[in-house]
């Protein structure tokens, strides 16, 4: 079998229904075992876009994305989506063309040391300088990918090599003596957590991405509601814990509820799952949780004690060691309500204090906040959100609130512009009848936009909602506080009409400028099941509240 | 010393001070025998901002295992990160810090020393009392081969150093821990 047939089989093997790339010479013979239709080839209009869809495509559904590109230009620019995936725990696995193996560094056409240049940005990288070894590098670039904690493997495929043949044998294993994550939790640990929980006074959990990846959202549930302990949930853990629940508080950090902050900096107890003390979590090390003792279960060894010490570790599957601790909690005798009553009281006092708030005139600028609230009513809290990065993305997790896993879609380690838009296309693949809208700023979205003909091409109903406040508003924000007002290089001046914008592509452009025109899009562009983009007019100056500035700590937050 | 003094030392060293407390240690590192594992490894280095004061890589018995003796310098969180970040990389099939444990620890270092008449008796009588060898020799110049500690090496080229050192090349650190423990 030739090697190229090698590679569709492979991913048959692996179950893969679709692939995001884009052609090109030294990727052409895969591209053309993939004519016969076995699997699913969606033609991106950039390869970033390529990679950040097969990061959508994976956040909704947990089944690793699949990025097929060509060399040189092709590979390097999987670069920003390979970082965004690694910094997320993301399972992508990119296949890139190379030059033939005879004229590999030679500075050929379109050559790029593809896997030098990704080292430090994938969880591993090959180069597959032989046909014989392709199907078992397959094998081993999704294995890798989607256990232990995920992330994006890179596989580049010499020209050559796609063209040899060989017999086809499809591993069933793998054999990898240097790759053994720890799935299960030492007991011990867990009891040892069983007990430090016990006799905390004033717990909480802090609950990241890792909650999302292992499948551990129904095992969080029931830790919050055994204990009756008070839950704040990070932004790539947002949907990990119902974000109506009594006992959740919102997200914490930079741009976190005044509730979350405070209740973590009012705690005896932090039980970290699944997250990584990010400095947007923490702010100032030396003032975070001053008082508060810490358990840490993370899947990955070197995320523990990396930035907070730890007073119990737990290395283990977030899923695995919840249940385990849950069953070590059910064997202690405790009143946990009563015992946690003052604690509950004084969390409560916080949320009704200090809830995120926003005042909408009927007749004034538009908010981006009422515009985020309203998209949540519109779908029943039900839609998937993606989300880009900048002031938009604060006010879509602060007001959309995520009821389950895998339905909020951002782009949280690296903060990549441009992530939002194909990512949403990636999640409606996988899910073509779920509403799926990416809230949107005007400075991320002209980072990606071409994809709007990759939409409309496959009839993909994404909405893009825009909260367009011609500036790059997260800049600006930061301007007006920290550099008095100086607003270099923040001002969007010349922008398209994203109306006609949409038009030229084939989609549906729709406008609201009036708080009372939102909710009539809304509805329209959720109604005609077609590439939609709204341009929402919104008001420049508005900020996202509350903020702890960069290096700062509660005691810095500002609320308004 | 006596050793409740050794430890009274050893305790006001430890406890306020220790995560500035920088400290260099010796890892072991089995990893696979590929193309670009190396590259894997120093670039683990650059980009987590970690020193390498010294490394030194060849085949071991298993052809397809190479072995990598690894000298860095950082406080405990920094080599605890050291550690935990080499394992994680797929192609490191093991890390095992030697400077938790006893363990022999070796250099070489090849010395080209200029030799005439007045110094030439007194390099051989350095190289005898190192237990040193003369691999080289000219009208001019030894070569001097030496293996050792890092203490060892470092006094035979403080006392070459004066006689006029031409050259020199150093190996890095090579280790292995004592007693039947095996990596």
């Amino acid at each position: 079998m030739k090697g190229a047939d090698i590679f569709v089989e492979s991913l048959l093997q692996e179950g893969v229904d679709t692939i995001f790339g884009h052609p090109g010479g030294a990727i052409l013979p895969l591209n053309d075992a993939l004519y016969s239709g076995k699997i699913r080839h969606i033609l991106t209009r950039h390869e970033q876009g390529a990679v950040h869809m097969a990061e959508g495509y994976a956040r909704a559904t947990g089944r690793p994305g699949v990025v097929l590109v060509t060399s040189g230009p092709g590979g390097t620019n999987v670069v920003t989506g390979l970082t965004n995936a690694f910094m997320d725990s993301t399972p992508v696995v990119v296949f890139t063309g190379q030059v033939p193996t005879a004229v590999i560094g030679n500075d050929a056409f379109q050559e790029a040391d593809i896997v030098g240049i990704t080292r430090s940005c994938t969880k591993h990288n090959y180069l597959v300088n032989n046909v014989k070894d392709l199907a078992r590098t397959v094998k081993e670039a999704f294995y890798i990918a989607s256990t232990g904690r995920p992330g994006p493997v890179l596989v580049d495929i010499p020209k050559d090599v796609s063209t040899a043949s060989c017999e086809f044998v499809y591993p069933e294993t793998v054999h990898l003596r240097g790759y053994k994550p720890t799935i299960v939790g030492h007991a011990g640990q867990i009891r040892r957590a069983a007990e430090m929980l016990a006799a905390a006074e004033r717990p909480i959990l802090y609950a990241g991405g890792g909650v999302i990846h292992s499948g551990a959202a129904e095992e969080l549930r029931q830790l919050g509601e055994l204990t009756a302990t008070p839950v704040t949930n990070t932004l790539m853990g947002l949907g990990g814990f119902p974000g109506v629940h009594e006992l959740w508080l919102g997200m914490l950090g930079m741009h976190g509820t005044v509730a979350a902050n405070t209740a973590m900096d009012g705690a005896d107890l932090v039980i970290a799952i699944g997250a990584r003390f990010d400095d947007r979590v923490t702010g100032n090390l030396e003032e975070f949780c001053v008082g508060a003792k810490f358990i840490h279960i993370d899947i990955d060894p070197s995320s523990i004690g990396k930035n907070v010490r730890v007073d119990l570790p737990i290395v283990g599957d977030v899923k695995h060691c919840l249940r385990r601790l849950l069953e070590e909690l059910r064997a202690i005798e405790k009143d946990w309500r009563g015992s946690h009553q003052p604690w509950l009281a004084q969390v409560e006092e916080w949320q009704t204090k200090y809830p995120l708030h926003y005042n909408q005139e009927p007749d004034g600028e538009l908010l981006p906040q009422f515009v985020c609230e309203q998209i949540y009513e519109a779908t029943q809290g039900q839609a998937v959100i993606t989300t880009e990065v900048g002031q938009h993305q604060m006010w879509a997790a602060q007001f959309y609130h995520c009821t389950h896993p895998r339905q909020f879609i951002t782009s949280g380690g690296l903060g990549t512009m441009g992530f939002g838009f194909p990512a949403a296309i990636g999640a409606q693949v996988a899910l073509p009848e779920t509403v799926v809208i990416d809230i949107a700023g005007d400075g991320s979205f002209q980072m990606t936009l071409q994809e709007l003909a990759t939409a409309v091409q496959y009839n993909l109903p994404v909405i893009v909602a825009i909260l367009n406040n011609h500036s790059l508003g997260m800049v600006r924000q930061w301007q007006q506080f920290f550099y008095d007002g100086r607003y270099a290089d923040s001002s969007l001046e010349v922008s398209p009409d994203y109306v006609k914008l949409a038009e030229a592509y084939g989609a549906i452009g729709l406008r609201a400028t009036k708080a009372h025109e939102v909710r009539p899009v809304l509805e329209e562009a959720i109604r005609v099941r077609r590439p939609v983009v709204i341009d929402f007019v919104v008001k420049m100056t508005e900020n996202v509240f509350p903020m702890i500035p960069s290096g700062g700590s509660i005691r810095d937050m500002l609320l308004a | 010393m006596d050793t409740n003094e050794r430890y009274a030392v050893l305790s006001v060293r430890a406890m306020p001070v220790q995560s500035y407390d920088v400290r260099r240690h010796t890892f072991a590192v089995l990893v696979e025998n590929k193309f670009g594992v190396l590259g894997r490894i120093t670039g683990l280095f650059s980009a987590r901002g970690f020193n390498i004061e010294s490394l030194c890589v060849a085949e071991t018995d298993d052809p397809t295992v190479s072995r990598i003796t690894l000298v860095t310098e950082g406080d405990a969180k920094i080599l605890e990160q050291v550690h935990k970040q080499l394992n994680k990389l797929i192609d490191v099939i093991k890390v095992t810090d030697l400077s938790e444990e006893p363990h022999v620890d070796r250099e070489m270092v090849l010395i080209k020393v200029h030799a005439e008449a007045e110094t030439r008796a007194e390099v051989l009588r350095i190289a005898d009392i190192f237990r040193g060898k003369i691999v080289d020799v000219t009208p001019k110049t030894y070569v001097l081969e030496v293996t050792g500690d890092e203490g060892k090496i470092r006094a035979v080229i403080n006392l070459l150093k004066p006689l006029g050192i031409k050259e020199m090349v150093r190996s890095g650190k090579i280790a292995i821990a004592r007693g039947q423990r095996m990596l």
